[in-house]
């Protein structure tokens, strides 16, 4: 299996551990993620609040390097790169008016967009092309024990839900369960973090990632899985100013990408998990219980 | 307190239209002010106007009202309360659409930080084709509120222990490429 990469800005930044752990567990499972050439970035919500057309735009270049490169699918891990090229593929496809404008500006570059290649999400390729047996039969050290509190947040199941409910998500649930740990009911599981109003309006912001630390500490969980590089940020960097308002709700957050690389029997450091900011002391635990 | 009491005379006639004829807006016409977005918004308490009222003072062309209004930046574009709409109006979508207006004509706060970080996002993503997080942040403060930079120091540090910050700016190679197209999308907006 192959596939065009999307790495995107924050997986090249603060949220680099999401591409050291989902690149090597990809690979161990025969999947091939070739990183798209000369990528730019995607926009993210921020340029479509300023101008949707440019943000069309950013977004097709991308769209028109896979094209040109042969692709048929392409996949981006981060939740807002996933929503926003396929917010620019649904446009395309559906606004005649959008897509002459697209169309002529790529024009400008030689470039061609047909509106064809489909963006996806790992966790759809991991459940619905590999499927959760091949996932299950690489496990070497089963994370026994862990109770996961499984977020999904927003962005990738709203407002284009492809592959999996959009009020209750299923897909990394499954994933987790065949890594051999344990899901925890977590009612919040596509709930906002707050997106970038954790720096722009922290009293905002930070009080919705509270809600969704404490809450999954009620719920019994050891740790929070994550799909998205914001998410993680958010819930993982500002504990001490939450700390300071409301009161502590310490609990690690990893991307679920990181887990899979603990079960393949990968080293901590090489699934990234040294970047936390809260230690996330996972295999003891595991092992407690085992 | 704001104001709540709207005079007829502070409309601008037409702007709902405006905006509802722009592709993804349209279903607004047929919002029957229910409140389920207001209800699933999760940052409805700290907003000026709730999403409903947004778009009822949208539809009756209150355009100042909504574009001075908080509530628009406010939006953190979760999708909920459009997933959730019995009349499909893609409220987040209408959204967008007011913070490009609210830009367009100059009228959003101006040491507000968020449509300051949008420009700037913008900016960066426009001139290098990538953006590099830290340095983005590091503009924000100082174009807002630097005394705030200085209450983040601890997260710097953390941020710097643990790897995750990037000390030299990211940029695409083909940069002329970009700014071809999107002055192009520039250019015909003039001519339009
Ligand atoms: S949920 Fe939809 S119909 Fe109900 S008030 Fe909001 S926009 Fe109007
Ligand atoms: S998309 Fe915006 S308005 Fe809608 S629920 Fe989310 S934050 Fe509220």
């Amino acid at each position: 299996m192959k596939y065009a990469y999307f790495p995107g800005c924050s997986l090249k930044g603060m949220g680099r551990a999401y591409e050291e752990s989902l690149l090597p567990v990809m690979k161990k499972l025969g999947v091939e993620f070739n990183e798209l050439e000369d990528w730019n970035c995607c926009g993210a919500t921020a340029y479509m609040a300023v101008d949707e057309v440019k943000a069309c735009v950013l977004a097709s270049r991308n769209l028109a390097i896979a094209e040109r490169a042969g692709n048929k699918e392409m996949v981006a891990p981060c939740s807002a790169c996933y929503l926003v090229l396929n917010k620019a593929k649904h446009y395309f496809n559906e606004s005649p008016i959008m897509a002459g404008k697209v169309k002529r500006a790529l024009k400008t570059a030689d470039m061609e967009y047909s509106g064809d290649v489909d963006i996806r999400h790992p966790l759809d390729i991991l459940t619905n092309d590999i499927g959760i047996d091949e996932i299950k039969k690489h496990v070497t050290h089963p994370l026994k024990g862990l109770k996961v509190a499984t977020y999904y947040g927003c962005q990738i199941v709203r407002p284009y839900s492809t592959f999996d409910d959009q009020n209750n998500p299923q897909t990394m649930d499954r994933l987790i369960e065949a890594l051999g740990a344990e899901v925890v009911h977590y009612p919040l599981k596509t709930k906002c973090c707050g997106g970038s109003l954790t720096g722009t309006l922290p009293e905002a912001g930070l009080r919705l990632c509270y809600i969704l630390l404490n809450e999954a500490i009620k719920q019994g969980a050891d740790v929070i899985a994550t799909v998205c590089p914001l998410c993680q940020f958010n819930l993982d960097a500002y504990h001490d100013k939450i700390k300071a308002q409301w009161g502590p709700a310490r609990i690690p957050v990893v991307y679920f990408s990181q887990l899979m690389g603990l079960a393949y029997g990968m080293s901590e450091k090489k699934v990234g998990l040294q970047r936390n900011i809260v230690k996330a002391d996972l295999r003891p635990k595991a092992a407690a219980a085992a | 307190m704001k104001r709540t009491i709207k005079y007829e005379a502070d409309r601008v006639k037409g702007f709902g239209r405006e905006v509802m004829s722009v592709p993804g807006c349209e279903e607004l016409e047929n919002c029957i002010q229910c409140g389920t977005c207001s209800g699933v918004c999760p940052l409805s308490i700290y907003m000026d106007h709730s999403p409903r009222q947004i778009m009822a003072l949208t539809r009756s062309d209150f355009k100042n009202e909504v574009l001075t209004s908080h509530t628009i930046w406010l939006c953190a574009s979760c999708y909920a309360c459009s997933v959730e709409c019995p009349r499909e109006i893609r409220i987040t979508d209408i959204m967008y659409e007011l913070k490009q207006r609210a830009i367009h004509e100059g009228i959003y706060p101006r040491r507000f930080p968020i449509p300051v970080l949008a420009k700037e996002f913008s900016k960066m993503a426009h001139d290098l084709g990538r953006v590099t997080e830290n340095f983005l942040v590091v503009k924000l403060f100082l174009k807002t509120n630097w005394m705030a930079a200085i209450g983040m120091w601890r997260l710097g540090l953390n941020l710097i222990r643990t790897g995750r910050f990037s000390l030299k700016r990211e940029s695409i190679q083909r940069r002329g490429e970009l700014a071809k197209m999107l002055e192009s999308v520039e250019n015909e907006k003039e001519t339009a």
